[in-house]
Parts: structure tokens; C-alpha cells; sequence
């Protein structure tokens, strides 16, 4: 980068570059963005940063990301213990929030099995679930992994490390998209939705 | 073989792929005529998206590929075979995981015809779908592609001395890739023992269609053999060790 660019400018559009997404233009636009607005805006900016690495960890129970342990979820009394859905991230358990029609419990694994990528059982929170079904009263594991190569390995890996814990075992099903169209689903998609489909 | 226009279209297996951007997957594909290929499907992990669930990893599918300036883009896509199998059984997934890696590794980015690469990976994961031990196909997988991508291992003359092999227990030199007398083995570097009956079915994997092959009775402790030399001849030539191995290990166990 140039010298006529200040120190502080540099490093600042080199650590916006690293963020996933963001090219060089993007974080350079970025910073000179921060060095126009208001103070308030970059020192708002700041704390969150600062906030985000101090004041979060991870939920001992769930693993979920957390301010608390156990985090809220895990901590209310109303959800239902006796199940919990198995999600590869914490994003994940957010989309099944938004849904309102679950109120069991999770358990975050942060990935799925892939051993190209270099990501084994071991790299994942699969032991800390088996430990969970083991010692809590858990009646069902809904496995809610991605419906793909990784996430289907990983659900089959889960499945035969909890089977002999005697617990019903779950996965979500799978089918059609709302809004999709017949016409460009993938035949394997379709070959499920024709196996679960349900009385009408 | 250079591309001509600014779209094609060409076969694909799906050999490696990670989520990129916002909702766009990066994928790694092996092509008949244009070898190995980078390309982006954009917006397939989206439910919604026409490509969601056709640019699943070790399927086939036809593809409308737009040439980018850096990634050619997938512009439309069509699963041809799911191979199912693979995604409802750990050990065949795991198998196919290893296929597509050694794929991955031997072949380099070069656009040149991969035909024979690409029918043996196709004929390879349908095997993995149906056979009932799955290890023979990997096996076979494994001597095909050495032998196309220019490590044939030589099972008939010793690598020292070019003498014809005895009908006796060998040794097979990683180095030389091949098999060494017993009188030379001192002559060579890193090798190991190979028994004759080990060296017999490498040698008919080396000269017979797959259907020969598959009529061989092979008592487990024999593949155990057979996939400590190939493993390990193949790890010394890669140079370093395959991620989808422990997972297959780790699995079988």
C-alpha cells in the first residue's frame, strides 16, 4: 500500500479485509467511511468489537454463544429438557427460533464431519452430546445438521454413537422449499419428499 | 482443450465445494473434456435457488458453465445421478470422501482431457453405491489412477536390477515404485515387505477389467494387505497424509 496512506488507515482496511466477503475495495470503502462519520459511530463500533470477545462464551450445557451460562435457552424452565435438536451452528438455532414451533432444547456441534476439509468427530461437540443424552432424563434428539454430504455424515455418526442409549432418534425432514418450483428440484430432494409425504 | 465460446456446457462430478460469499457455494468439479475445474454457483445454499440440491458433492451433473473473469459461473445445472447411497451409509460416504480427495490431489487445474479420470471416478462411486464391500472398488480405484496419472507401480521386474520377480515374498520400494528382490532390498530406500499372494492381485487389479476383478475371493487379512502397500505407496507420492483416511479408520473401528 502506498506511503501516502497514514499507518492507522492501513490497518484498519486490512483488518475489514480479512472479514469473510470483504475485498480490498469493500474494506478500504469501509474505513474511509469510519474516518468521515461521527465519532460516536466509530466508538460504538469499538465497544461492540471489544464486547463481543469479553463478554461472550460459550453455553456449558448447549455450546450455543452465550453472555450467561447456561445461556437462556438452556436455563428456562418452560422448554422441554427431554428433547433437544442437534444444530451444526449457532445461526441454526436461530432460524429454528424464528419458526415458534419448537421448544425443546439444543445442542450446537459448530460444524459438521468433513474429512476433506480436515474436520473429524473429534472437532466437533458430538462427545459432550453423548455425555448430555447419557447423564439428563433425554427422551428424543432431533438431528437438524445440513442436508448435504457433511451434514448427513455427521447426522449417521451421531446416530450411531447415541443409538445404544436407547433415545428415539430424529432427523428433519426433507422436501420442497416453500415458493420453490417442481420443475428445478433435484431428484434426490424429490425422492424424499415422495417418501414423506403425509396424508392431506 | 482450450474453450472456445463464453458459455459451455459439460458432464461434472462434484469433487469438492465450500460455501463462499453470502449464499454462493465454490466448487471443485472434474470434467471430461476441460480436466479440473474452480467454479461458483451462486446463490445455491439458498432453498429456494434452481441449483440448490443439484450441485451436491460426488454427484454427476450436467452443467451451463459461463466463463468468468477469474471463476467460470454456473449459470444452470442438473443432477444426473445422486448416487444415493453414499449420502445413507457412513462407510460408503467415507469411501467416496477418499476417492474424491486422491482425485483431487494426483490432478492439477489444467484443462486437458480427463476422460478416463473422469469415467473411472463416475464408474468408481457407482460401484461404492452397489458393491457389497465397498474396499474393492477403492482398491481398484487406487491402481487405475496410478497408473493414469503416471505412477504405475512396476509388479514384474525388480526396480534394482530389472531382473524378472521369483514366485516368492518380495519387498516393494515406495522410492522406486516397484517391486524389489529380496537380494536388493538393501540397494533401495524406503521399502516394506510384500507378500506373493499381495503382489499377484495388485497384479491382475493392474491388467483386468473390474468384473475379473470382482470375482476374486479376498479373505479380509489380504485387503489389509493390499491397502497397506497402496496406502502407503500413495502417501509417500502425495507426501503428505490423506485427511479421509483416519475418518475411514475411525469409522471401521
Amino acid at each position: 500500500m502506498s506511503k501516502a496512506i497514514p499507518e492507522p488507515v492501513i490497518r484498519l482496511t486490512e483488518a475489514f479485509a480479512r472479514l469473510p466477503g470483504i475485498g480490498p475495495k469493500t474494506a478500504a470503502r469501509l474505513t474511509y467511511f469510519l474516518l468521515r462519520a461521527p465519532d460516536e459511530i466509530s466508538q460504538s463500533l469499538a465497544d461492540a468489537l471489544h464486547d463481543l470477545k469479553t463478554e461472550t462464551k460459550f453455553c456449558s450445557v448447549c455450546f450455543n454463544i452465550t453472555v450467561s451460562d447456561p445461556c437462556e435457552i438452556c436455563a428456562d424452565a418452560k422448554r422441554d429438557g427431554r428433547v433437544i435438536a442437534v444444530v451444526e451452528e449457532p445461526l441454526d438455532v436461530l432460524a429454528i427460533e424464528r419458526t415458534g414451533a419448537y421448544s425443546g432444547k439444543y445442542h450446537v456441534l459448530h460444524g459438521a464431519i468433513s474429512p476433506v476439509n480436515n474436520i473429524g468427530p473429534d472437532d466437533l461437540r458430538i462427545r459432550e452430546l453423548v455425555e448430555r443424552v447419557g447423564q439428563q432424563d433425554v427422551l428424543e434428539v432431533i438431528i437438524a445438521t445440513n442436508p448435504g454430504m457433511e451434514g448427513d455424515a455427521t447426522a449417521m455418526y451421531i446416530k450411531r454413537e447415541l443409538e445404544p442409549k436407547g433415545v428415539k432418534i430424529q432427523r428433519l425432514a426433507r422436501g420442497l422449499p416453500v415458493g420453490g418450483d417442481l420443475e428445478y428440484v433435484d431428484s434426490v430432494t424429490l425422492t424424499r419428499a415422495l417418501q414423506g409425504r403425509s396424508e392431506f | 482443450m482450450p474453450r472456445p465460446e463464453r458459455s459451455f456446457r459439460t458432464d461434472a462430478l462434484i469433487l469438492k465445494r465450500r460455501d463462499f460469499g453470502e449464499a454462493d457455494r465454490l466448487l471443485t468439479l472434474l470434467t471430461p473434456r476441460y480436466g479440473k475445474l474452480d467454479v461458483i454457483a451462486k446463490g445455491a445454499r439458498k432453498p429456494t435457488s434452481s441449483k440448490t440440491g443439484h450441485v451436491e458433492l460426488y454427484t454427476r451433473a450436467d452443467m451451463l458453465l459461463h466463463r468468468g473473469r477469474e471463476l467460470d459461473i454456473v449459470v444452470q445445472v442438473e443432477m444426473l445421478k445422486p448416487y444415493l447411497e453414499l449420502r445413507e451409509d457412513l462407510q460408503r460416504g467415507a469411501y467416496a470422501n477418499y476417492a474424491a480427495e486422491l482425485m483431487d490431489r494426483f490432478t492439477t487445474r489444467s484443462e486437458e482431457d480427463s476422460t478416463v479420470l473422469f469415467t473411472l471416478l463416475d464408474e468408481t462411486l457407482q460401484r461404492l453405491c452397489v458393491d457389497e464391500d465397498p474396499r474393492l472398488a477403492v482398491r481398484y480405484f487406487e491402481v487405475r489412477l496410478l497408473d493414469e496419472v503416471g505412477f504405475r507401480p512396476e509388479l514384474h521386474e525388480c526396480v534394482v536390477s530389472r531382473e524378472a520377480v521369483q514366485a516368492e515374498d518380495q519387498y516393494f520400494s515406495y522410492a522406486d515404485g516397484g517391486v524389489v528382490r529380496p537380494e536388493h532390498a538393501i540397494r533401495s530406500t524406503s521399502f516394506v515387505p510384500i507378500p506373493m499372494v499381495t503382489l499377484k492381485v495388485l497384479r491382475h487389479m493392474q491388467r483386468s477389467p473390474y468384473s475379473h476383478v470382482q470375482s476374486l475371493s479376498i479373505s479380509r487379512a489380504l485387503h489389509d494387505d493390499i491397502e497397506r502397500i497402496l496406502l502407503g505407496y500413495i502417501t509417500f507420492l502425495l507426501e503428505q497424509k490423506l485427511q479421509s483416511v483416519d475418518f475411514i479408520r475411525r469409522i471401521r473401528s
